[in-house]
């Protein structure tokens, strides 16, 4: 079916990684889709702003969606990485006890590993985690060798382009104001960039599902942001550390604890914090939480000291458990019982990431109960990345050059990439056009000098690219500009006074 | 695999002296490789005046000092590549360049590296806040008004008072901005004396020492900072926090010595100074490799680049001929009130000319260079300053038969 008018079968709110995994998912049939995204770039919500772990599922408490997602998810998660060329690195995750009283707790997450069907958890003793992880400090481990690594942000925005390549519609910048329901039943969502109707709305907004859910007559969903701050660690020391390295959780925290996360970059993540606020878009950085990451990062891994810190940021978690209860509520995945053709995606937190591609196929699976869907026969699961010079052997790199010189520009000297590469980044089919946009997609400004070199290259690069206006160039979506205008050779007061005052003087003489 | 005598890793200022001193001493067989599209690096964003002092006795701009060396480097027909980016050094001196022409094998019998530094970034100070735009390093707020014409901000806090910093400031007026303060962690500044005065009191900037950024707020764009006093042990003083309307905070918080290539090639790095560990004429850790300018140590003028530049040629010079051999190992041993000390090891008797910048500022102190108990040499200094580099020089004679050498200040 087509899209007329702004017409859609299905409306999905929110382009994070479960959002463009179902927008992706439902591309396998013939439906028309849009995807509304109030940010200029998928991702920016949650989904770029977590360890970017595949878990695998011993953490969720047996038989709830939490669970069963999760487990399912990392069986599938390789497969789904390899499709959209998504970097993905299986090197297994160890949960650490620093006292004897702690194994009680790891001999209760293999047990509850073991009940969700999850593989080859064991755990393991002083001898073997010294072997394993040197330099951590801990007396024994539940190692679970299936616990993997992936690109938060290269995932959600392979799924996006994967779904526009099989004809999903993607609106960037364009939140939901409010939603109605016509006489002919279908549903009118209006924008800040006018007006969709659609048959099926899928809420998939994030922090925001409870507003959404709110705006089609449901009330009695509500979420609480919860912050997470990190430290990201210099490559320098990625040596540290083998594995995802965790502490016990603790009972009724809303996070697993502070734990260390090799990135799929070769950095070192400390992080996360744990922490309740109120405002739903505060991803400040606190100098406590800092200084409370870096000792609890020194009691699994004494090495670790403040000068490989090269960036702190934060995440928030859509918690539906207040503060009061802390720990985790199940998934909710459902149709409104007041608006039919409602799906409503409530509290996807962690494991939300490894769970985005079964919670897609539920999604998809409840829509199809309704309408039966059609295949859509030319559905190409594949999609293919920026490729990256720095990671082509020599003769490639040669023959990449010779094909375009743009290869032969190192833009990003600490991350080594190309100017080919940003201006494959900067033309990417969603047509994102921010700074951070081209930092997700291709590592520029990621390294240890945090753009210094490259970052004024790179704006460049797209004021030409685009034809954008100094004013134009943006870091992260609208109002984030970065520059006011051209020089204007205009001085300010106290130079005019000053000025005067010289010319006065010189009058004098 | 291209042969060459000598390669220099970098064509800023401390590169262009290395190969123009190399020419001058009959090396010629020199290849300069320059990341950028022109040569002079970092000195053609410092259009202000005042580079050129000591070595050329007349006050020069930042790209009228580029162009003497360029001129002569021109002359003398050295060859150079530029937008040529070094991506790999091994100790056996073997380099890979990417360009555009493809990816380049080179072998030198000398390397001298001089890649500069970059600037300390928000993430390795920590400030706590929001992370909106707006948030620029100095020196990239300098490259972009001054080589690409654009205008970062209009009403702008500047956090730390080196040099830089303190430059924009001035600056950033002179284009129409509200320079609003200058907050300085330290109960002094890292600026020099004269960038101080030239800078903020004449164009009525405050300088708020034992002050710092605690909070940034901005959704998008910037919309203000957080200041706050500091006590003596660096904690913030109950009830000094005010918050301040801007849209720019720019960063003047340091340099950093660029060691990634160095750290590649093995070589021995020095935790202070964020350089090599260099002998008396700059060679480091990997003989035939040597090092000058802002990649050894972070210098507070150009002249002085430019000097120990052609210093360490005369030991390149010397390595060329097979006369540079190891007669002896005697690390120079840091005494109180020095933070750092170039060279860290000595391997020959020579006339040397020692670099140092000192903790704190004070008046009235004096450096002694000992051996053991006996006084090598002393040196009365009025004042002392951290954002100063002190060089100061020993003779042959001097160093003559010492079995140790500490240096102090008292």
């Amino acid at each position: 079916m087509k899209a007329i008018n702004n017409h859609y079968d299905v409306v999905i709110i929110g382009g994070g990684v479960v959002g463009c995994a179902i927008a992706r998912e439902l591309s396998r049939y013939k439906t028309s889709i849009a995807v509304l995204e109030k940010e200029d770039d998928v991702g920016w919500g949650i989904s770029c702003r977590n360890s970017g772990v595949v878990h695998t599922g011993f953490n969720n408490k047996p038989g709830t969606l939490m669970a069963k997602f999760c487990v399912e998810g990392n069986r599938s998660f390789e497969e789904l990485c390899r499709q959209l060329d998504v970097p993905y690195k299986k090197i297994g995750k160890l949960v650490v006890a620093k006292k004897k009283e702690e194994i009680k707790g790891l001999q209760k997450l293999k047990q509850q590993g073991d009940t969700n069907g999850v593989n080859k958890l064991q755990i393991i003793n002083l001898n073997e985690v010294k072997r394993l992880e040197p330099n951590i400090e801990g007396i024994a481990a539940l190692y679970s060798p299936e616990t993997a690594i992936t690109s938060p942000y290269l995932l959600t925005i392979a799924l996006a382009e994967n779904a526009l390549d099989n004809g999903a519609h993607f609106f960037l910048n364009t939140e939901v104001k409010n939603i109605t329901r016509l006489r002919n039943y279908d549903f009118r969502i209006n924008t800040n960039r006018g007006r969709f109707t659609s048959s099926y709305v899928i809420n998939s907004a994030g922090l925001y599902a409870d507003k959404i859910a709110r705006m089609a007559g449901t009330k009695k969903y509500h979420l609480y942001p919860c912050r997470g701050e990190y430290h990201i660690l210099d490559k320098n020391v990625s040596w540290l550390i083998n594995h995802l390295i965790y502490p016990i959780p603790q009972a009724g925290a809303g996070g697993l604890g502070i734990h260390l996360t090799p990135t799929i970059d070769g950095n070192i993540l400390i992080g996360p914090s744990n922490e309740y606020i109120k405002s739903k878009d505060n991803l400040s950085i606190t100098s406590s939480v800092m200084k409370m990451l870096s000792s609890e990062a020194r009691k699994l891994l004494p090495l670790i000291s403040p000068g490989y810190i090269i960036r702190s940021y934060s995440g928030l978690r859509a918690k539906q458990a207040p503060s009061s209860e802390g720990g985790y509520w199940d998934f909710v995945i459902e149709e409104s019982d007041i608006a039919d053709n409602f799906i409503n995606l409530i509290g996807i937190e962690s494991p939300g990431l490894t769970a985005a591609q079964p919670i897609a196929k539920r999604v998809v699976e409840i829509i199809n109960k309704k309408e039966r869907l059609n295949s859509n026969l030319n559905f190409n699961p594949f999609r293919k990345g920026i490729l990256r010079f720095e990671e082509q052997d020599e003769k490639t790199k040669i023959a990449l050059i010779k094909q375009d010189p743009n290869y032969g520009e190192i833009v990003c000297r600490c991350e080594k990439v190309t100017k080919k590469e940003i201006l494959e980044a900067a033309n990417n089919p969603l047509g994102a056009r921010s700074l951070i946009s081209i930092k997700y997609r291709t590592r520029a400004m990621m390294g240890r000098c945090q753009g210094g070199y490259c970052q004024t290259r790179i704006m460049e690069i797209l004021r030409e690219y685009f034809k954008l206006s100094p004013q134009e160039i943006n870091l992260k979506g609208n109002n984030s500009y970065l520059l006011v205008g051209y020089r204007s050779n205009k001085e300010n007061e106290s130079c005019k006074k000053k000025k005067l005052l010289s010319l006065e003087e010189g009058l004098l003489v | 695999m291209q042969e060459k005598e000598v390669i220099i890793i970098g064509g800023g200022a401390a590169g262009l002296a290395a190969a123009v001193a190399c020419h001058q001493k009959g090396i010629e067989d020199i290849l300069i490789i320059e990341r950028g599209d022109y040569l002079g690096g970092i000195l053609n964003q410092c259009i202000h005046d005042g580079f050129g002092l000591e070595k050329f006795n007349t006050s020069l701009t930042g790209p009228e000092y580029a162009q003497r060396y360029i001129d002569k480097v021109a002359n003398k027909k050295i060859p150079f590549l530029l937008n040529s980016m070094v991506v790999g050094l091994t100790p056996q001196k073997e380099i890979v360049v990417v360009n555009s022409q493809g990816l380049q094998h080179y072998r030198a019998r000398v390397i001298i590296l001089a890649m500069g530094c970059r600037e300390r970034t928000r993430g390795a100070i920590n400030i706590p806040g929001a992370r909106p735009s707006g948030i620029y390093t100095a020196g990239v707020a300098q490259e972009l008004i001054n080589l690409k014409n654009y205008m970062v901000g209009e009403k702008i806090v500047v956090l730390g008072s080196g040099d830089i910093g303190l430059i924009m400031a001035r600056r950033l007026s002179l284009e129409g901005a509200e320079v609003i303060m200058v907050a300085e962690k330290l109960p002094y500044s890292s600026g020099l004396p004269r960038n101080i005065n030239q800078c903020l009191y004449d164009f009525d900037i405050p300088l708020l020492l034992s002050h710092t950024v605690v909070d940034i707020k901005g959704n998008g764009r910037l919309s203000g900072v957080t200041i706050a006093q500091l006590g003596k042990r660096g904690g913030i003083i109950p009830g000094s926090k005010r918050k301040i309307t801007c849209d720019t905070l720019l960063l003047s918080v340091g340099l950093i010595p660029e060691n990634e290539l160095s750290r590649e090639a093995g070589i021995t790095l020095d935790n202070i100074t964020g350089g090599p560990q260099v002998d008396e004429r700059g060679q480091t850790s990997v003989p035939g490799i040597f090092s000058c300018g802002n990649v050894l140590q972070v210098h507070d003028i150009v002249d002085n680049v430019s000097l120990e530049a052609e210093y360490i040629v005369e030991g390149v010079v010397e390595y060329l001929k097979g006369k540079l051999t190891k007669e002896w190992e005697i690390k120079v041993e840091l005494g109180n009130g020095l933070r750092y000390v170039v060279p860290q090891t000595l391997i020959r008797v020579k006339d040397i000319i020692f670099s140092f910048r000192v903790n704190q500022p004070g008046r009235k102190k004096i450096l002694l260079f000992e051996d053991g108990r006996r006084l090598i040499k002393k040196k009365s200094l009025q004042r002392v300053n951290p954002a100063e580099m002190i060089r100061i020089k020993l003779s042959s004679k001097e160093l003559e038969g010492i079995k140790r050498l500490k240096v102090k200040l008292v």
